[in-house]
């Protein structure tokens, strides 16, 4: 993967060393900081960011993990989906080996339900096209850089007036999560790395309300190791003079408006709705799910899933990890009864897991 | 999930107005992404992409005024500024 325009120059030596050296020389207390994206959280760990960073600051793992932040009820129901006759349930490989409170939709597949991993959501339309007499269902997981392409999915099904595809709806948002955070008792964020690309699509105009309600600084933050320090060098930038407010450190992708076609795409096809975030509970207005106008492309209003109920494995303390109360590693069952081999709960599966990212680099 | 990747522009296929696409290059992997929502693209642009659709152009001149600031910064010797 040599000589990759727009990463390399971002995985720089000399830039990581003059970045920590200049939070070092900036800091004068210690901060907490948490990265929302589970992406951002890979990255950390990958690089060893935390060997690299001053003792003063404390990075904490946000819940930006949408597949581990889904609920056991929706993986229930999407893994009765698979086990429907003629029926196809496709979703992101992520996703597959997540398990629910019986199964996981792996091993549906390995006992003869119908599981497809596909790349885009394009992809299951294009399959319900191929498959006129199945009917195709799409698990659509995600943040709001998600949402957008699966609204195209949908939208495109309407223009080719398909009646074999449809949606279970699984969409989480990002700011009402981080209000959620900084409103508990326990919490201890004194600045936020908001998710690069969750940014590109939103924007971060509606950062602006809560970073004055909470006197907090949020600052825009990319992927790769460089970017992930300058967006910690402007976090602590802004707590050392005692200010607050929104900054962009990704502004080679993130414009503040966001993509403004995309956003008004996801208003037409979705409206937001309350969503149970697995191990952290109930967030009003945490969601999307579909309008009216596109019901008839809701899994939900399709199929009958009425009475579908779950439960969260117990020895999982997965809503502590993704709200940044424990690290994996305090986990009495991290890495013993719980690893990627045979995980108790989705951190420890998904490539944005914060679980799966400690064991994978070797914490 | 949130993982998008950047990628150049080889060519643009606009023929359906609903849906524009593009083939982009990422290393040695060349992958049809959809670019709806990107406006301004010409072959030779990098864009960034997530489970096939273009989020984001990437605006290079502000790309390059962040590395170049970043280099600077290497300049100074923060034991002495501190």
């Amino acid at each position: 993967m040599a000589g990759l325009k727009h990463i390399d120059e971002y995985r720089d030596r000399r830039l990581v060393g003059n970045l920590t050296k200049k939070i070092g020389s900036e800091l004068t207390r210690p901060w907490t900081i948490m990265e929302i994206c589970g992406g951002q959280t890979h990255a950390i760990m990958k690089y060893s960011l935390l060997d690299l960073l001053p003792l003063e600051i404390t990075m904490i793992h946000g819940p930006g993990c949408p597949v581990c932040v889904t609920s056991v009820e929706l993986i229930e129901k999407a893994i009765v989906l698979a086990r429907q006759e003629n029926t196809i349930l496709a979703s992101f490989g992520d996703m597959l080996r997540v398990p629910g409170s019986t199964s996981d939709l792996l091993s549906t597949k390995a006992k003869g339900g119908n599981v497809r991993m596909v790349y885009s959501p394009l992809d299951a339309v294009r399959m319900a096209m191929e498959h006129p007499v199945k009917r195709v269902v799409f698990f659509a997981v995600g943040f709001e850089t998600t949402a957008p392409a699966v609204a195209l999915a949908v939208k495109q099904a309407a223009i080719r007036k398909l009646e074999n595809f449809s949606v279970l709806v699984a969409h989480v948002l990002v700011p009402p999560a981080m209000k959620a955070l900084l409103a508990a008792p326990e919490n201890r964020i004194d600045g936020f790395l908001a998710a690069g690309h969750v940014c590109t699509v939103m924007g971060y105009e509606e950062y602006l309300p809560m970073a004055e309600e909470y006197k907090i600084p949020i600052v825009v933050t990319g992927f790769e190791p460089v970017d992930i320090l300058l967006g910690i060098l402007r976090t602590v930038q802004m707590l050392e003079k005692g200010r607050h407010g929104v900054e962009n450190a990704y502004s080679r992708c993130v414009k503040k408006e966001g993509n403004a076609p995309a956003r008004e795409l996801l208003g037409e096809v979705f409206e937001t709705c309350d969503r149970t975030w697995r191990g952290i509970g109930h967030i009003p207005g945490s969601g999307y799910r579909l309008r009216d106008k596109y019901r008839r492309f809701d899994a939900e209003h399709v199929f009958d899933l009425g009475g579908i109920k779950a439960e969260e494995p117990v020895q999982c303390i997965s809503g502590e990890i993704l709200t940044g109360i424990k690290k994996p590693t305090e986990c009495p069952a991290y890495g013993k009864l719980c690893n990627p081999e045979k995980p108790l709960g989705a951190p420890m599966v998904s490539s944005e897991g914060a679980c799966a990212a400690y064991y994978k680099y070797g914490k | 999930m949130c993982l998008a990747v950047p990628g150049k522009i080889i060519s643009i296929d606009d023929s359906d107005p609903e849906l524009r696409m593009a083939r982009v290059k990422f290393g040695e992997i060349a992958r049809d992404i959809c670019i709806q929502w990107v406006n301004d693209l010409s072959e030779g642009d990098y864009i960034i992409a997530h489970i096939g659709t273009a989020l984001s152009k990437i605006d290079e001149a502000d790309a390059k005024a962040t590395l170049e600031a970043l280099h600077e910064m290497g300049e100074i010797d923060y034991d002495t500024n501190a």
